[in-house]
This record gives structure tokens, sequence and C-alpha cells, in this order.
């Protein structure tokens, strides 16, 4: 069946609209990723870019000394980054809805309030993680202080030295920034909800947590797994806190960190794009499970 | 015909406009340049190096711009690798480590011919760990040795000798917290956190102990070796009591600041220290001894401190090279040297210092070390190549791992041996 020659015009329009916006993609997207990719099947070096040769995918496995997926390092990093993941934007949802349903009650200055909440979102992470880490800091630190002040803790604990604290203190500072993020995204989502619904449930004297389960949630699903999805994307190539923090350190370092030590600290280009490039199949092997698994399509309101 | 009178007007203008070219850049080399020069920040290092800048500036009309970078030498040698990758000018001079010119050497001009053969004055070892492929990459500036501090106060108050093994560092600051009884008291800080600076402690313990140095001269990979685990297990047994459990996170500054504040008996640092712990605002003036860092146990155990120190080296990519070369002559000089070494107490790396009056009267342990620093041990950065800070941050991390209790040390050292032995699969 021939298209109209109103949908072929409106299709080279939407064609013609698009392209700006495609060539903008392709040279701050597509050329570096291809770049990437380019650069984990060769032996560059960041001394000397332009002196490297093809190696295929010897980065990421040869028989002679391993690559990337032998690397025990590598794999620390991949177990730490999910293991982030999971738990940071686990509270973070949470809690955000908590926070989301407490401001979207009507209260006195909650405009205010709304604004006041975003700070910690608002702080430059650098400044925030460096802020954090005094705060945490086990000899003259403020957390210390606290918590032996009202008898929590017997001794300072070394917050961000000790192995098993380093990880649960820089997913609890990701709470602290992000959690107002979280909140906010659910916040706008649950100010569609129409009024209606809320009254029927009312009048029928439905149990509030009953209408929370079985009317606020399923109505904020969409917009809530989108919010996570956003979260889950941004954990997981998560760099500045964790290297603000505790440096490359191994107990804690993400992906993102494993892969900038070998691309400037070992100055391997090649090695470390592997690692990039494996960071970026990971993240989106990611997306499509969480997609998947919510059952959300974006852009859908299912 | 046509063409060959084109090309040669071609010819022509070409030459008349690199002769305007030149003309236009023969007055601009005399007219004063600003030189953009990296220094280290750690202690009084940022003020000093303006200051004799400035000096320089002063004499020579020119203008100097002190950029400051990260304390830590790891995240210093990461923003110089991206600068100089870029092929950037924004910084004509660089303060290098003395591990470094093995890895950024292609970055930086030979300095042969601004000398006036004046390196014959200095460390014959650390020139030589300057020359790559017959080129002087950099000029010492100053030279490191790890030595111990201690209270001197506190130990003449309990009757304890100063420490002459690892082992006695441990008792001793075991007696002295056991007698004082204070909260805020802990017995002995040094560079914990996963970075180059844990690397140069470690490699004290383990070569005081006679555990060799990771990897030795011949590219043989030497680490798994009970004298080495020795010296991790005992320092790592102090973990528990007289080291503060943040230790693991410290950087030089942090265990400064702490030992300044006077909450350490014993300080493994570089002798930076001493100038700022006997300034006249310090909790600790006139308290504090320096020694050399005491020998392990066993066969082949003798005090030992690792070589560290800094250089100066003039960027390829430096608009202006020449002067930024006669910057550097000028801060290595034997005048601005004994004014680092009086003020700042950063060791001088001409040998003839080591008998100045005035230098010694600031610094009295310069002279009772002066074999500590001389025969220095070395990292194997020379041997490793560029797989240098490949070999460290596998060493840093596993003793980072046998400090804080997630491997005992002749398990960690044994993964360490597997773990370098994979990255010399590829070649060093």
């Amino acid at each position: 069946m021939a298209t109209s020659e109103l949908i072929r015009s409106r299709r080279r329009a939407a064609a013609l609209f698009l392209a700006p916006m495609l060539a903008l993609l392709a040279v701050v997207a597509a050329w570096p990723l291809g770049r990437t990719v380019y650069f984990s099947m060769t032996d560059a070096r960041l001394s000397d870019m332009g002196a490297h040769s093809f190696v295929g995918l010897a980065n990421f496995w040869n028989a002679e000394w391993g690559g990337l997926l032998e690397d025990p390092a590598w794999w620390g990093a991949v177990g730490n980054t999910l293991w982030f993941t999971a738990v940071s934007v686990g509270l973070e949802t949470v809690l955000g809805l908590a926070v989301a349903l407490a401001l979207s009650v009507r209260f006195p200055m909650r405009g205010l309030v709304r604004a006041a909440v975003l700070i910690p979102w608002a702080i430059p992470t650098i400044v925030s993680a460096k802020l954090w880490g005094w705060m945490l800091h086990d000899q003259f630190g403020v957390v210390n202080a606290a918590l032996v002040g009202v008898g929590a803790i017997d001794a300072p604990l070394a917050w961000t030295a000790d192995p098993t604290l380093a990880l649960w203190s820089i997913v609890a500072i990701d709470v602290w920034k992000t959690t107002p993020f979280m909140a906010l995204l659910i916040l706008a989502a649950l100010q569609m909800l129409p009024g209606d619904i809320y009254e029927a449930a009312r009048i029928d004297g439905v149990h509030p947590v009953k209408v929370f389960c079985y009317v606020t949630l399923p109505l904020i699903w969409p917009a809530l797994m989108v919010a996570v999805i956003f979260r889950a994307l941004d954990a997981m190539r998560m760099f500045d806190l964790v290297y603000a923090l505790t440096g490359n350190a191994e107990d804690t370092a993400m992906m993102s960190v494993f892969a900038r030590q070998q691309l400037v600290d070992f100055q391997d280009v090649g090695y470390g794009s592997a690692a990039s490039t494996l960071l970026f199949l990971i993240v989106a092997l990611m997306i499509a499970l969480v997609l998947t698994l919510g059952r959300v399509r974006v852009g859908d309101g299912r | 015909m046509t063409t060959r009178t084109a090309t040669l007007q071609n010819t022509a203008l070409a030459l008349a406009l690199a002769a305007a070219g030149l003309a236009a850049a023969q007055p601009q080399e005399a007219r004063a340049v600003e030189i953009a020069i990296s220094c280290g920040a750690v202690g009084i290092e940022l003020e000093l190096c303006r200051e004799a800048a400035e000096r320089w500036a002063a004499e020579t009309g020119n203008t100097v711009e002190v950029v400051s970078t990260p304390n830590s030498s790891t995240e210093r040698l990461a923003l110089y690798q991206q600068i100089l990758a870029a092929g950037a000018s924004d910084i004509d001079v660089y303060q290098v480590d003395v591990i470094w010119p093995g890895i950024l050497g292609t970055h930086f001009i030979d300095l042969a011919p601004y000398t006036g053969g004046i390196e014959a004055q200095h460390f014959e070892a650390i020139v030589a760990n300057n020359t790559v492929d017959g080129e002087l990459k950099a000029m010492p500036l100053y030279t490191d040795a790890g030595v111990l501090y201690y209270r001197a106060d506190l130990l003449e108050k309990h009757g304890l000798p100063v420490p002459t093994t690892w082992a006695e560092i441990g008792q001793t600051a075991r007696a002295v917290l056991a007698a004082e009884q204070d909260e805020g008291l802990w017995g002995y800080v040094f560079q914990g956190r996963a970075y180059e600076g844990l690397t140069c402690n470690a490699l004290e313990w383990i070569d005081a102990y006679g555990g060799g140095q990771i990897v030795d001269a011949d590219g043989e990979i030497t680490v798994d070796n009970a004298a080495a685990a020795a010296a991790l297990t005992e320092i790592a047994g102090w973990m528990a009591d007289i080291v503060p459990p943040g230790a693991l996170n410290y950087t030089e500054e942090e265990s400064r600041g702490v030992f300044q504040s006077g909450n350490a008996v014993f300080m493994r640092n570089w002798p930076y220290a001493w100038a700022l712990a006997q300034s006249p605002d310090s909790p600790v003036r006139g308290k504090v001894g320096v020694t050399t860092l005491p020998a392990g146990a066993g066969e082949g155990a003798a005090p030992t401190g690792t070589l560290g120190g800094w250089n100066l080296a003039v960027s390829r990519y430096s608009e202006h090279p020449e002067i930024a070369a006669d910057l550097v002559m000028h801060l290595v000089s034997a005048q601005e040297q004994k004014i680092r070494a009086v003020r700042g107490a950063y060791n001088p790396t001409m040998p003839a210092l080591y008998q100045d009056a005035e230098i010694l009267a600031a610094t009295p342990f310069f002279g009772d070390l002066f074999d500590t620093f001389a025969n220095a041990v070395a990292r194997p950065s020379r041997v490793t190549g560029d797989k240098y800070n490949r070999v460290s941050a596998a060493f840093w991390e596993s003793v980072h791992d046998v400090l804080s209790g997630e491997a005992d040390a002749p398990t960690a050292l044994a993964a360490l041996e597997g773990d370098l032995a994979r990255i010399k699969r590829r070649g060093w």
C-alpha cells in the first residue's frame, strides 16, 4: 500500500528536524564511544597515542597474560559497583519515596522545605566528598566525636580506611546526596495523580496503607522505574565520590575508578579502553534487565 | 615556465614571511616572558618554591606563575600525564618525583646543554637516575629518604632508649602508651593510604628485614620471601593497638597532622616534617628527635630508608624552553638549596652542602644521617620501566590488605608474586 503524500512529507520534515540532533549525538556520543571501542583492541599507550597496533581481543582475554576477564582487580571493581548500585539505589528509592510522600502533603512553608531538601544534591560532589572526608576523619572528625559523645561507639572508627566500613560510608554519603533527586522525581509523579481516586477510596473507607499499595504505588510505578533507571545508570558509572574519598583502594574501587587507573596512572590506553568498553556493556545489560523486570516501556504510561 | 615562476615567487614569499616571523620572534625572546612552574605543596614547599622563583624573576625581569598540584604523588603524576599527553604548553617547568623520569621522560627536553656541567656536583646516583637514554631529563631539586621521628620528651620521661629495630618501636610505643594512659595518644603513624607513599613505607620494612626490593636489579620478582613476610607481620601486629585505624587512609600530611599535634610517639616521614615540627606554633616544638629508620630482625637486617626526592624538568611543549631551563638552574643552585635546607629541612642534593655550618645548625640530623641519605634504597622503577606504576600499585594493595587484616602476610605475598608475574608476562 502506497503511503500518502502527506505522510511522506511529514517524514521528510521529521528527518530534517532530527538531522542536527543526530549529527550532534554522532559527534559527542558515537565518536568517543567508537574510539574507545577501537582503542580497546589496540596496545595504545598514553605517552604516545599515535603509535599503536591492533591486537584484536587480547585486552579482553588472551592465553599469555590473561587479559581483563582474568584480572581479579577488575572483577573486584565490578562486584563493588554492583553492590554499591543495588544498596544505594535501593535505599535512595525507599527514602526518596518517603520524603516525596511527606512533601506532597500540604503544610506551611512547603515551598521552602522542598527547596531546602535539594541542597545536598546541589553541592558539587567533590566538595561534599571532601567535606564528608573531614567529617568522617578518624582523629578530628565530627561524626566520631558525636557518636562517642552520645555513647553509640566506644572508640573513634576509621570510616574511610577500614575496609569493612569504607563501602558503607560511601553508600551513606551517596544516599545523603541523591535521595533529594529521587524524592523530586517521585514528587513530580505524585503531583500528577488524579484526586478523584483518593476521594473514592476515602468514601469507601480504605485503609491509607492499602491506598498506598493499591492506588498510589501502581500509578507512580512507571515514573518510579524511570527514576530508578536514571539512578542505577548514575551509580554504575560512579567515580568522583569514591575517588575523592578513598582513591584507588581496591576495597572500594568502582569500574570507572579501575578504568581511570589503567588509562591514566598506568598509561595503558588499550587496557583501560577495554575496561571502559566492558563497563559500557555491563551498564547496557543491567539497564535492559531492569527495564524488562520492571516491565516498563520508557515514554509509555503502561 | 609560468608554473616555475609561480613556484619561485611562492618560495620568495615564504622566505620573506619566515624572515618577518624571525624578526618578530627575536625581540620577543628578549622581552620578559612568563614561565609557569608546578611545585609541590607538601608542608611549606609551595611557599619556598614561590619565593625562590620570585628571586629569579626579579633578577631576570621575567615573571613566574606558580601552579600548585595535588599532595598525593600518585594523583600528581596522573595530572602531569594528562597535561603532557595533551601536549599542553600551560606548564613549562615540572617538579617530578625521582621515580618518574622513566615514565615521563619523553615529554622533557635534555637539560645537559644548560647546566654548564654543574650536575657533577650533585649526588651521582640521582643524576644517573635522571638520565634517560643519555639525556639529562631533570635536575635534582632536593633528595629524600624516610626517617623516624620520635617524641624525645616522652622517651626521656619514661627512661626508654631510641629504638634501633622495628620490633623495639612497637615495644617502646606500647610502653609509652601504657604509662601515659592518654586516649588521644597513638604509638606510630605512617603513610598507609593505598598510594605510592605506602610502597615507600613497606619497602623500608621489607628491606630492613633483608627481604629485598620487590623486584631485584635483574628484573626477577623476589617479594615472596620469609623476611618480607616477617616484616609485614610485625607492622600488621601494630594495627590493633598502637596505630590509629585511620592511618590506612593517611598520606604524609595527615600523619604529620597527628604527630605534630602531639598525638603520636613515633612517625615515619620525610625530612621536611622536621622544619614544621620545630616551627614556632608547633605543639611539639623542641620535643622531637629524628633518627634513621631502624633495622629489622634476622639475617640481612639493616637500617634503611626509601629514596625519594624531587627534580625539575622542562616540558618539550614549553614555548620558552631556554628561559625555563634557566629558571631550573637557578632553583637547583647551591644558594637556593641552602635556603630550602635551612628554612624547610629539604635535603640538598649536593654532598658539599652537608658540611655547611648554617644548614647543620638548622637541621642537625643532616650530618648524622648523611649515610642514610647517600645510601637510600631505591624503588624498582628503573628495572620495571613503564610498568613500575602497575608493580607499585599491586604491591601497595597487597600491603594494604595485610595491614587491614584481610589477608595474612605469607598469603598476600604469594598472591602478589602471582600478580607481579602476570604483569611481567607483558614485559618490563
